[in-house]
């Protein structure tokens, strides 16, 4: 039997994150905001590694308690608000591309995370977010008995 | 775009080109191999000053740099490269590269007096516009 092994044909579970949290996005808030993965708000990069994943996301003008972030089984949710910056009298606008108000996007991930071990982190405007597997969701290596 | 009345300053921006998207640069070009891309800006100007604020997430202060030259103001954000010792990266949205964007001021901008901070990723500059001076011319009765 030849395994194959093309790039392609390799099934690759972060498309599907990628799909599946624009369709939760869009069931949860329910707004304009469902559009696209790519114009979804903040951008993130996602790490994975043996410990479990880190997620990083772009999220300047904002101060640490206006971001929340939480964990329901293997479902991340960030939330937060950012502050207008207010229009007083006697000013013109001249651009206006930065955008103010509440956003909510949540995250579908490939495992279970270990709630309590989340951390976060908040420095230069990205939020960095750790998230440990799950002890009772990593693979096992199931020992072969002799007969 | 800018609103363009008499007596108002004015201040041009190159082509917003979204966020992540990376800008193509007119006159020099860079020599690292990285990415212009551009950042997220608004503009507003009171009878004192013109606020420029920008968001430039990843970038601290001792790479940041603002210039000037002549009448064009550029702001370039470096953004360091991400590592993360024992990851890959399997999933991303955000374009690499460095936050470049340039104004042209007009000259009514008091350019020695620009002032600019940074915080959690957003910068804040304020152009303040020369006063007027106003002379009073005395009359002598002839």
């Amino acid at each position: 039997m030849v395994w194959n092994t093309l790039p392609g044909s390799v099934w690759n579970p972060w498309v599907e994150l990628a799909r599946m949290q624009s369709e939760l996005s869009r069931l949860l808030d329910g707004s304009e905001r469902a559009v696209a993965a790519q114009g979804e708000f903040p951008p993130v990069e996602v790490w994975a590694g043996e410990p479990g994943l880190r997620l990083f996301a772009r999220l300047p003008g904002f101060e640490p308690d206006d971001i929340e972030v939480s964990v329901v089984g293997d479902v991340l949710t960030l939330k937060g608000t950012r502050p207008e910056d207010g229009e007083k009298e006697g000013e013109t606008w001249h651009r206006r591309e930065r955008g103010s108000g509440r956003f909510v996007r949540s995250f579908q991930l490939p495992y279970a995370v270990e709630s309590d071990g989340v951390r976060a982190s908040y420095q230069r405007g990205v939020l960095e977010v750790e998230l440990p597997r799950s002890a009772a969701d990593k693979p096992r290596r199931i020992a072969i008995e002799a007969s | 775009m800018s609103t363009k009345k008499k007596g108002t300053y004015e201040v041009q921006a190159t082509p917003a080109a979204g966020e992540e998207h990376p800008v193509a640069q007119a006159q020099a070009e860079p020599t690292r191999s990285r990415a212009a891309l551009s950042p997220r800006c608004d503009i507003h100007e009171t009878n004192e000053a013109v606020h420029l604020t920008a968001d430039l997430p990843g970038v601290v202060e001792e790479d940041l740099e603002i210039t000037l030259e002549k009448s064009v103001l550029t702001i370039r954000g470096r953004v360091a490269e991400r590592r993360v010792e024992g990851f890959q990266r399997v999933y991303s949205e955000l374009a690499e590269g460095d936050w470049v964007r340039s104004f042209q001021l007009s000259n009514e901008a008091d350019t020695s007096r620009i002032q600019a901070t940074l915080k959690n990723g957003v910068l804040r500059l304020s152009v303040p516009k020369h006063q007027p001076t106003v002379r009073k011319i005395a009359v002598r009765a002839g």
